[in-house]
């Protein structure tokens, strides 16, 4: 088991390192100066060249990528060209938000999607069937930014029970943090929910017809059990994928959420930095996306092996 | 053959159905799947319960635990009495109460039948917690041990804690009888409990549960289309078919005198042990000749290299034109492993195989596709060796036609082929789940022999089917043989299909060929332990099912 972990753990350092190959290739081989943009259309020649030796642009091409993963290692993922502010502080900032919203809309969907989609596959072809089913349809069909302002208009804007914009931090304000957080959390979560509750029910039905089943109620268990002890643990890898997935997912797709709900995470400063040309901001966010995106695989492969002792890698 | 003649007149009866009839709901004008079945069993009594499939057996096996499908199964009419209760009218928290504590059940499939994530330990428990709440966990833990030293697993603290997985399908099964029995049920049924099991595992199943009813007084309904086990079982033989119990009787009386048709053509369609008569060798010409082949299967991965597994070695064997040759074993023998490697399905080790003269045992991919159409094999699931979605002619032309035969030409053959298997020409237009399994065999079979094969390979071609169509796809192997003059390499671990098609036998046992030689002489006076050991451990070996009396020897 620990053995599995460690090798897994060991297999993702190569794909970084690819990933950091790639970002870096990436920035250096796209048509542009860096330092050219950095200074301005009034910039003199001298002045060009003063910026490049600063940035390490005269060094060889592998000179400048070593340099450049010598300083990531250090935690050092350099200086924005905007506001000359140094780029690990500036994600550190924005990513409480960002993945706060995240573990909340993945806490949301989780408790609402599975029971639902257990219940449909247990009452297979029922009334609550067709429910869980058209709901799911639903979920994936309306556009986020629709179901954002219609929460918007209902909850905040006449029911008046919550804020309609805005973010705080839970260590300062606990209540008020869920207060601001529930709406975009909800709003992402309608097709995470869609998604999961779908996948449960797909996954469940085919489970529900094995032998084992039958084998659970031929010793008289009662249906809850056979339903959440014998048959959920048995469609738990599927579920898992899509849970794990959608997490990332999340993560790295928060910018229309965040722009509806105005939610300083990093989903804007990602569109921020795109748009200013931040070259730095935008190399860290491919690295810090692809990293959990890695990650997430990383414990989703690993839970595979805590849910089903027949995977062994 | 001793059968046994135990008298239960005096004994209470556990199970009474009474007239119990099963139908499909809202469709009344379809016929009944359960008609009027009337049944009784009392303590300490196994009564079979034997047909072929469709017949209903299992259908009412489940009717009696309460477990028949919801929405497509339910119970019409009748009554199903255990101790004086009728169980049709209990709430489902009653029956839940009656299960596993007053009727358990055993099925087919160990591995299956088996939660697989897990432990086994914990599913026994789990029989004590639903049923038991007032025991601790101290006493739960010592009654699972109990229960499974009483079904003879060794290292009970270790199997405790192990996944299904982790055990051979013997010691599930023995996990499946201790879960089915510690609670000691007056009632026991057994859906096939030995069907998925190997011979030499099916009789040590067999005497336990046998064992354990003697000592507990449990009643056993026993499902099964064997038999051979119900010579070796039952104390009461109930005959099935199309939904109906057409006759029963003690087994004795059953087996000598069969009153009815059915149960004398289902008697009769038993493949003998007793090997039949040699036919006389045509010519010496072997068309397919394996030397001294070796398959082992690597193990270990990228940077790890660990010793591999052995699943065959010094394997020769060959087969002359027009002449069958049977590999017989045990599941994992290495049986299919040798049917594999000659087809090239999987690569040898090492060794060498010809087919019709040239050697393929290294040819690449690419230089083997040629000599593909000399080989040809017959799996042993028709419903799934046959691609669903394409009608019966697509599927007979699209081999000759990867091998230059015009369409036209294929499918004027294809037509050909179904008549050499028995089917209708115009058959062809339709899909494999419009045929029955044993039609669906033939059509297989039919698959293989439009390559015009040399070498046919059957693995397991039979095992699937009822009796009375093995009986048939037998026949018509030997009458394709005949006509087309191939040969056949067939793969069974049943030693009555082996004694009735082959003309020599290779017996395997752990990759190693242990005998090797004509059927006759193998199959009667088996010279290896291990050749012994599996005849005799094949149920009803001495009983002449066909002729309804001992078998005598000549």
């Amino acid at each position: 088991m620990f053995g599995y972990i460690i090798r897994r753990i060991l297999g993702v350092i190569p794909v970084m390192a690819i990933v950091a190959l790639v970002v870096f290739l990436l920035l250096r081989l796209t048509p542009g100066d860096p330092a050219a943009i950095l200074a301005g259309d009034s910039a003199t020649a001298a002045q060009l060249e003063r910026i490049r030796e600063s940035l390490g642009l005269n060094d060889p091409l592998h000179l400048q990528f070593f340099n450049w993963i010598r300083q990531l290692l250090q935690g050092d993922l350099g200086t924005s060209l905007i506001s000359n502010t140094d780029v690990s502080q500036m994600i550190g900032r924005r990513i409480n938000p960002t993945i706060n919203l995240a573990v909340m809309t993945i806490i949301i969907s989780v408790l609402m999607a599975v029971p639902m989609g257990v219940i449909a596959a247990w009452r297979h072809r029922s009334w609550i069937d067709y429910g869980v089913m058209t709901f799911s349809v639903l979920g994936f069909s309306v556009p986020v930014f629709v179901i954002g302002y219609i929460f918007i208009q209902i909850f905040a804007i006449e029911l008046r029970w919550v804020p309609v914009q805005g973010y705080a931090h839970p260590t300062q304000d606990l209540m008020g943090f869920f207060q601001r957080a529930i709406l975009p959390s909800l709003t992402l979560a309608t097709i995470y929910v869609a998604l999961i509750a779908r996948m449960t029910r797909a996954s469940m039905l085919e489970v529900l017809g094995e032998d084992y089943i039958r084998t659970a109620r031929a010793k008289g268990v009662r249906e809850n059990v056979v339903l959440f002890r014998h048959a959920l643990r048995n469609a738990a890898v599927p579920i898992m994928t899509i849970i794990g997935t959608g997490f990332a997912l999340l993560i790295s797709g928060v910018v229309v959420t965040e722009s509806v709900f105005n939610i300083p995470g990093i989903g804007r400063l990602t569109v921020d930095a795109i748009l200013a040309r931040d070259y730095p901001v935008i190399q860290a966010m491919i690295l810090l996306t692809a990293g959990i995106y890695v990650l997430v695989n990383l414990l989703i492969d690993i839970s595979y092996s805590l849910i089903d002792p027949r995977i062994r890698y | 053959m001793q059968f046994k003649s135990r008298n239960f007149d005096r004994a209470e009866t556990i199970l009474d159905i009474c007239n119990l009839s099963v139908c499909l709901p809202d469709q009344p004008d379809i016929a009944p799947v359960l008609d009027g079945i009337n049944l009784t069993i009392r303590a300490g009594e196994t009564a079979c319960l034997v047909g072929e499939s469709g017949s209903g057996k299992s259908v009412t096996s489940l009717a009696v635990m309460g477990l028949l499908p919801k929405g497509s199964l339910t119970v019409s009419a009748g009554e199903i009495r255990l101790d004086d209760t009728d169980l049709l009218t209990l709430s489902p928290s009653d029956m839940r109460k009656v299960r596993a504590r007053r009727i358990a059940m055993i099925f087919q499939e160990p591995m299956t039948a088996l939660n697989p994530v897990m432990r086994v330990g914990e599913q026994i428990e789990e029989v004590l917690t639903t049923h038991e709440k007032a025991l601790s966990s101290k006493v739960r833990r010592g009654r699972v041990l109990d229960i499974m030293a009483q079904v003879h697993l060794p290292e009970v603290e270790r199997i405790y804690g192990s996944y299904p997985h982790q055990l051979s399908g013997g010691q599930r099964q023995r996990i499946m009888i201790a879960m089915a029995l510690v609670l000691e049920p007056k009632l026991l049924i057994a859906d096939e409990p030995t069907t998925a099991l190997d011979v030499t595992t099916q009789g040590q199943i067999l005497s336990l549960i046998a064992e354990l009813q003697e000592r507990h007084g449990t009643a056993v309904l026993f499902v099964t289309h064997d038999m051979g086990v119900v010579a070796e079982i039952a104390d009461t033989v109930h005959v099935m078919q199309y939904g109906c119990i057409v006759e029963h009787a003690p087994v004795e009386r059953l087996l000598r005198q069969p009153q009815e048709e059915y149960t004398r053509k289902l008697l009769s369609a038993v493949p003998s042990l007793v090997p039949r008569p040699t036919r006389p060798a045509m010519l010496d010409d072997n068309v397919l000749e394996v030397r001294n082949m070796e398959k082992v299967y690597a193990q270990g991965g990228f940077l790890v290299r660990k010793a591999g597994t052995l699943a065959a070695t010094g394997v020769d064997l060959s087969i002359a034109r027009g002449r069958t040759l049977g590999i017989v074993g045990e599941s994992g023998s290495g049986k299919s492993t040798v049917a594999r490697c000659i087809l090239r399905l999987v690569d040898p080790t090492s060794g060498e195989i010809r087919v019709a003269g040239t050697e393929i045992a290294r040819l690449s991919r690419r230089a083997l596709r040629p000599h593909r159409k000399h080989f040809q094999i017959v799996f042993q699931d028709p419903f799934r060796s046959l691609n669903p979605r394409w009608t019966v002619s697509r599927s007979l032309t699209e081999g000759p036609v990867n091998f230059g035969i015009t369409r036209r030409d294929a499918l004027s053959r294809a037509g050909e082929l179904m008549e050499l298997v028995g089917l209708p020409r115009d058959a062809l237009a339709r899909y494999p789940h419009q045929f029955s399994g044993g039609q669906r065999q033939r059509i297989a079979i039919a698959r293989a022999v439009a390559m015009r094969p040399d070498v046919l390979v059957a693995d397991e071609a039979v095992s699937a089917l009822d009796v009375s169509v093995q009986a048939q796809v037998i026949e018509l192997l030997d009458d394709i043989q005949e006509k087309l003059g191939i040969a056949i390499l067939f793969i069974t671990h049943d030693l009555r299909v082996a004694a009735q098609i082959c003309d020599d036998v290779v017996v395997m046992q752990r990759g190693v060929v242990v005998e090797y030689g004509p059927a006759g002489e193998v199959l009667s006076q088996p010279r290896h332990d291990y050749t012994r050991s599996l005849i005799e451990a094949a149920p009803g070996r001495l009983w002449d099912f066909a002729n309804f009396r001992e078998i005598r020897t000549a």
